[in-house]
């Protein structure tokens, strides 16, 4: 008697435990399997960010390592410098220069790859090339183009008589050389995720936007484009934070690397750079960091809050522009 | 509620255990130092080409109990950065670390962080400028010197030939003079001979002759900066840009145009440390002319050159020491001369016959040995170079840019080097 009892009650147990485990397996598993990107971005994302913060506090030597604790000093100098300011300048006209033809270029490319071409797969694997190439590469024959004396471009305006333009020197046009760069790197990036999106276009609009009468200029603007919104969104985005870390190309403009003799073409990350490596200062470099930091936090709101009113507004247009159309024809 | 079979926990458990075994995978591996059978294994880190190779094999022969590995970074920057990183982490540094003159300043404030290496073999080994700057307050020397980058003045000479100038080494030296007011003076009877080639690359490259001809340009032994004071450093810099302008190329020294004008007869003369001419004859492939003439404006000059150090995170002190007395021995730097052309700086062999006897074919059989030997015992002075010196210099570079390229005067562009001094802090 006792003992059925006993193992009853085990066995109930037995049941509650299960229970309890299935239970726990249902609300944790799915936390543990995302754990791993989690763990690693607090590892590598969160971390850094934090202890970023923390140099930045204090006076920090590359070698020697921590020193006192100055509050907000290295902010207080850096604001007061005016080669950051410049570089803030520099950092937002090169990401103008680059990200608004580099995203209307993408558009035209995918446009044209979305014909119905011969040898598809070799026009859009080509390009795709340019960002294939190391971006230093890049630099090295960029440089050749762009020298100031036996450069190939100046070589070639001068002998159609107009006078060498100096790359190295003048701001815009040395803005406009490393946007080149970037350009020719990240384009074709770009108009493969744009080919992608218009590709997911369903075809049957395009069939009924014809029979409506529309032409080509028509559907690409009323369908493509409305259509495309988010992938748009996406690739301003990725380009807005790629554009305002720029590093690589101004770096390897010239020989130093600092940005040219009055910071003509210096960016936030080569300030950064120059700060940490070349003055040795911690402190003052993760001081820009977590400026740059809110800066693109800043311009990614900026980004959100616009984008979001554009995709408002695409849901309109779809909606109502076919059948205008349709009134038209 | 649905029940989940139990597998899965067991895999999300494994997973996750998975997971954490390669997160601290990824700590770093413990270098192991320790013998295998016995043996001593000694870690030699350099950079670029310091002509080792044959010799590590030939320390192994003579010294059965030591293993030495080679590591070889590609450029002194990529050395620089791996070593004062692991010097502020306290781990991962070779028992020799090879380092190059120009880190000297920050390295010595941390002279505690490298092997004495004073000993009675080494005594007066080196040119006494050259073991003088790896020598700490205290009298430590942290480094053993390897090679040197003596400098003479090298020069086209058909270009001279064109502007009816002497075109013979020894000729030139006479008018090349030992002043620099000499130098300059020369570049204008040059160009008055219209040729219409600049006499030299630019004022940043001349600049740095002339800086290194000063005991304490930018600052006190101290550490006092006094670049924006000093009425040397402004007198200099009127100095070099009177003669930048009407003699400099304005060709920035290891810009694309500066390459490139090797090509295109860009300019006439330039200051030339011994491992210039393999950069040199590399640039200017295929045109002839190019010779070196053994005088210096105002004294001797000295750029670059590199030592070997012992950091004290070795776990072998002794026997990385020994290895680094031997390589900086003179024998074998002089077979390191044969084999990758690097410049000794031992005494001894400055003086042996293998050196002196080397001549240069690209420079119209120069003797080159025997003139940087000359050009090694030439120079006088050990500019101090302390922790700021080089943000200030490269500050002093781009203000002479700013002049040379016409987007500021020159006041303007002392002012922004006066402030761009200020704001190192």
């Amino acid at each position: 008697m006792t003992a059925a009892t006993e193992v009853d009650a085990r066995a109930i147990r037995r049941i509650a435990f299960n229970h309890r485990l299935s239970h726990w397996d249902v609300k944790l598993s799915p936390y543990l399997y995302i754990s791993p990107f989690f763990i690693v971005f607090a590892l590598i994302g969160l971390f850094p960010l934090g202890y970023t913060a923390w140099v930045s506090l204090h006076d920090w030597n590359l070698i020697g390592g921590q020193g006192d604790f100055v509050g907000l000093e290295n902010f207080q100098t850096v604001l007061a410098q005016p080669y950051f300011w410049i570089s803030l300048r520099n950092t937002f006209s090169i990401f103008l220069l680059s990200a608004v033809p580099q995203v209307i270029a993408a558009i035209a490319i995918a446009a044209v790859l979305d014909f119905n071409l011969r040898g598809k797969t070799f026009w859009r694997m080509g390009v795709l090339l340019p960002y294939v190439v190391a971006p230093v590469a890049v630099a090295l024959i960029f440089n050749d183009l762009f020298g100031d004396k036996y450069g190939v471009i100046n070589q070639l305006l001068n002998t159609v008589g107009i006078e060498s333009i100096r790359w190295h020197v003048d701001i815009i046009p040395s803005h406009f050389a490393i946007a080149t760069m970037v350009n020719f790197r990240w384009t074709g990036y770009n108009a493969l995720i744009f080919l992608a999106a218009m590709q997911a276009v369903p075809r049957d609009y395009y069939e009924a936007a014809i029979i409506d009468g529309a032409g080509r200029w028509r559907t690409f603007w009323s369908l493509t484009v409305p259509l495309m919104r988010p992938t748009i969104i996406f690739v301003i985005i990725t380009s807005t934070i790629g554009g305002l870390q720029i590093f690589d190309e101004p770096r390897m403009f010239d020989q130093y690397g600092q940005g040219g003799a009055s910071r003509q073409w210096q960016t936030l990350t080569l300030y950064i750079y120059e700060l940490g490596w070349n003055q040795r200062n911690f402190g003052r470099a993760s001081a820009v960091s977590w400026l740059l930091f809110l800066i693109i936090i800043l311009i990614a709101a900026l980004n959100f809050y616009i984008s979001r009113r554009i995709s408002a507004t695409s849901d309109k247009a779809i909606k109502v522009r076919p059948i205008k159309a349709r009134g038209i024809s | 509620m649905k029940r989940f079979p139990r597998p899965t926990i067991v895999a999300a458990v494994a997973g996750a255990a998975a997971f954490a075994l390669l997160a601290s995978g990824c700590a770093p591996a413990a270098d192991s130092s320790e013998s295998e059978g016995g043996k001593i294994k000694l870690t030699v880190a350099t950079f670029n080409e310091f002509g080792y190779e044959g010799l590590f094999e030939q320390y192994m022969e003579e010294n059965p109990d030591v293993t030495v590995v080679a590591k070889k970074a590609a450029t002194s920057n990529e050395a620089r950065d791996n070593l004062t990183t692991r010097l502020a982490a306290g781990s991962g540094l070779s028992d020799v670390e090879a380092i190059e003159v120009d880190w000297l300043p920050e390295l010595l404030q941390y002279s505690d962080q490298f092997v004495d290496l004073t000993s009675d073999e080494v005594e007066g080994r080196w040119l006494e400028w050259k073991e003088e700057a790896a020598t700490d307050a205290d009298g430590n020397l942290i480094a053993y010197g390897t090679d040197i980058g003596p400098e003479g003045v090298c020069y086209r000479s058909d270009l001279f030939a064109a502007a009816g100038l002497p075109t013979d080494r020894a000729e030139v030296a006479t008018l090349l003079g030992d002043s620099w007011d000499s130098y300059y003076a020369a570049g204008e009877t040059f160009s008055a001979a219209g040729t219409n080639v600049p006499w030299f690359d630019s004022a940043g490259a001349t600049w740095q002759g002339v800086i290194n001809q000063f005991d304490n340009a930018y600052e006190e032994n101290d550490g006092t900066v006094i670049a924006t004071e000093n009425p040397e450093v402004k007198a200099a810099y009127n100095s070099v840009l009177d003669a930048s302008s009407t003699l400099s190329a304005h060709l920035q020294q290891w810009s694309d145009d500066w390459t490139a004008s090797f090509q295109n007869d860009g300019f006439a003369t330039m200051l030339c440390p011994g491992w210039m001419l393999g950069v040199i004859e590399g640039n200017a492939a295929g045109v002839t002319g190019w010779d070196i003439a053994d005088t210096f404006p105002g004294g001797g000059g000295n750029w670059g050159g590199s030592y070997l150090t012992v950091p004290t995170q070795s776990e072998h002190p002794e026997e990385a020491k020994a290895l680094a007395a031997w390589l900086t021995a003179p024998e074998q730097q002089l077979s390191a001369f044969a084999s990758k052309g690097t410049f000794p700086s031992q005494v001894d062999a400055l003086e042996s016959p293998e050196l002196l006897d080397s001549t240069n074919e690209f420079f119209n059989d120069a003797p080159v040995g025997q003139i940087l030997a000359t050009r090694a015992a030439a120079v006088e002075v050990t500019p101090f170079k302390g922790v700021k010196y080089f943000p200030i210099n490269d500050a002093m570079q781009q203000a002479l840019t700013r002049v040379e390229d016409a987007s500021m005067t020159r006041e303007q562009s002392w002012e922004q080097f006066v402030t761009d001094v200020n704001a190192l802090g």
